[in-house]
């Protein structure tokens, strides 16, 4: 595999122009001009050509440099904690509608303490059944906050 | 109205208890963020935002602005005792700060720190006071084509100054336009970009961008594993902590160096307070009769800094205010709680709202001398945050995530959009690319919008109007920053600032 394919810089350059051309094509069905002055394709028409060009340049710009040092090389080592960490925040909002606030918090909690930070399981029970009730109180009981409220409970 | 007059009614507004207890919390708040390197001004703001829409506007904002600037105090205690700065900020004060602490003066590097921030930060607050009404009264005869190269100019200053990489920056502005231009056009009622969700008709609120790209973001990039603090003790006792009639003679220069700068940097969009603090810390270096000494523990580098960093933040309120062009993350998100509270920032906005304009300058002075007691006597207090495990803090700043975009709009989908903006903010972080310029780009790409639309309509398509004369001074100088770089020569003195920075 080439050096460049290996440097986020190289993937994210093609996302993003991948979504100018999006832009574009969407703006391209929209009015560029009416007859009271620029439409609503006017303005999108613009950026996302601007961003197809710069995505671009920016592909091109990891491809020609092909230098080992010149570029930061994404390690999916280090990524791994942080998205265990997002995975764990997406579960709780995906479980949210079903068991409410407190609960799924209360796991997050407890996920990312005893999984993720590897505390006994008393301190990460003891935090997550504090963080949960302790944030009830807060907000809802304190704040007058409508908390989000599960089917189940 | 006159400064007297307006003076008097701000500090009638903010002594009342409400909000002096607001000034208090955020000046409080604020100290805490600083003190806590990983969380800062931009993502606790916010955070808070959506828990201040039931509250009184002035206090909210008051207390909004005191995490603001009471970061500022904050981040200085890091540096000095950890040599981490807590802001970007205070990344000078670890210079000699923290040589000062190894040097056994931990406590005169503490003190003279938050003196110099309470006497730039009012310095600061007292240049607004003079410099605010003025610039809005300049600024009343802008139109539609002056705003749009207004906000092109404000852009393309944060971009310059936001990354190394002036192609990154300006992807990332890209990408901040594009969401500010979901949701159903205004003027011709066309539905853009809401791939068939009936959720996004009214486009993706601001809140959620920031929460997620800020907050969230932040707590992923900080996940990696904790390395043990090595933190220098501080002195017990006020008198220790109190620089010596010789410190505070050695630092008058610095103060007013680190006031002016500090202002002055602070009214340029993007330039921000880590640009004005290494710059007062360089002149400072450059007048001083022993530059040598410089990076030892010399106290005047950590006056200048400190006081250049506080100073700034009366500064950003200038543009902030008066024209509504805010020049960072944190006043962007300022920006949009004043647009979310009803209230137009801009040149009539010290006309429209004076109790809340003069209102917030009265607790801008109140919340420098309540910022000098709290990191005086109780620094040690502050100090001991440092001790708490990420562990506690993570999943608090996530809780607190959730329930500030579910309050506002009590939507499970808005709550998937903050999964997906936290992504985005730990890709961007991952891979170089400045948070800055896509949150600026959200917050004024519908203005910016707006105002060319306007233009072009008033000129029935024809881009001459924006060859007018305040227009075309304004575009060309944003056409000449987007040209500089390409010389090697001034872009080298770019990149160098920003690395430094970062």
């Amino acid at each position: 595999m080439n050096t460049f394919t290996r440097k986020g810089d190289f993937w994210a350059g093609l996302a993003l122009a991948a979504l100018g051309i999006y832009i574009v094509s969407q703006a391209w069905g929209w009015n560029y001009m009416t007859e009271e002055g620029p439409g609503p394709g006017f303005f999108p028409l613009w950026y996302g050509s601007v961003m197809v060009l710069l995505s671009l340049a920016l592909v091109a710009g990891t491809v020609l440099k092909n230098d080992p040092k010149s570029q930061k090389v994404l390690r999916w080592s280090e990524l791994r904690r942080a998205m265990t960490c997002w995975a764990a925040l997406a579960v709780c909002v995906a479980i949210i509608k079903y068991v409410g606030f407190m609960i799924s918090f209360g796991l997050l909690t407890w996920f990312i303490i005893a999984i993720m930070f590897k505390r006994p399981q008393k301190v990460a029970l003891a935090y997550a059944i504090g963080g949960a009730v302790g944030f009830y109180a807060l907000f809802s009981w304190g704040l007058e906050l409508q908390l989000p409220v599960g089917t189940l409970f | 109205m006159d400064i007297f007059n307006g003076l008097m009614q701000g500090f009638s507004v903010a002594l009342t208890p409400m909000n002096l207890g607001m000034c208090f919390l955020g000046c409080f708040l604020g100290t805490v963020v600083g003190v806590l390197p990983g969380l800062g001004p931009p993502a606790t703001i916010a955070m808070l935002l959506p828990l201040t829409f039931k509250m009184d506007p002035t206090g909210a904002m008051i207390m909004l602005a005191g995490i603001y600037y009471g970061a500022k105090y904050g981040g200085s205690t890091t540096s000095i005792l950890l040599n981490v700065p807590g802001e970007t900020s205070s990344v000078v004060t670890c210079l000699d700060g923290y040589q000062m602490a190894r040097n056994g003066r931990a406590g005169a590097a503490l003190g003279i720190s938050a003196i110099a921030s309470f006497v730039a930060g009012t310095i600061g607050t007292v240049l607004l006071m003079l410099v605010a009404p003025p610039l809005a009264k300049l600024t009343l005869a802008f139109s539609a084509p002056e705003y749009f190269a207004l906000m092109v100019l404000g852009l393309t200053m944060v971009v310059l100054l936001a990354g190394d990489s002036l192609t990154k920056a300006l992807l990332s502005m890209m990408v901040g336009l594009w969401i500010a231009s979901m949701g159903t056009d205004l003027f011709t009622a066309t539905s853009r970009f809401t791939f068939g969700q009936t959720e996004l008709l009214g486009g993706i609120e601001f809140v959620i961008v920031a929460i997620g790209i800020f907050a969230v973001g932040e707590v992923m990039s900080n996940m990696e594993p904790e390395k043990p603090l090595d933190m220098l003790p501080v002195p017990k006792g006020l008198k220790n902590l109190l620089p010596t009639w010789q410190d505070m003679k050695d630092c008058k220069y610095a103060f007013l160096n680190g006031s002016l700068i500090g202002f002055f940097i602070g009214i340029l969009p993007g330039a921000g307070a880590t640009i004005s603090s290494f710059l007062s810390y360089g002149i400072e270096k450059s007048y001083s009769k022993h530059p040598e000494k410089f990076g030892t523990g010399v106290i005047e580098g950590v006056a200048a800094p400190e006081g250049a960093n506080n100073a700034d933040t009366a500064g950003a309120m200038v543009p902030l205010l008066t024209l509504g062009i805010p020049g960072s993350g944190t006043t962007a998100i300022l920006l949009a709680a004043l647009v979310l509270w009803g209230f137009k920032p801009g040149p009539l906005f010290i006309e429209e709202s004076p109790a809340l304009f003069w209102g917030l300058v009265a607790s801008m002075y109140i919340g420098n001398v309540v910022l000098l007691i709290l990191n005086l006597p109780l620094v040690a207090l502050f100090a001991q945050l440092l001790k708490m495990p990420g562990y506690v803090m993570y999943p608090l700043i996530l809780g607190v995530s959730i329930i500030g975009v579910y309050t506002s709009d009590s939507s499970i989908f808005q709550l998937s959009l903050l999964v997906l903006f936290g992504l985005v903010g730990y890709v961007m972080r991952k891979l170089d690319f400045p948070t800055a310029p896509l949150v600026l780009g959200l917050v004024l790409g519908d203005s910016m919008e707006k105002a060319l639309r306007q233009a072009l309509m008033m000129s029935q398509g024809h881009l001459s109007i924006l060859f007018r004369p305040i227009p075309a001074v304004l575009l060309c100088i944003a056409a000449f920053l987007l040209i500089v770089p390409l010389f090697k020569k001034f872009n080298s003195a770019r990149v160098q600032m920003i690395d430094a920075e970062a």
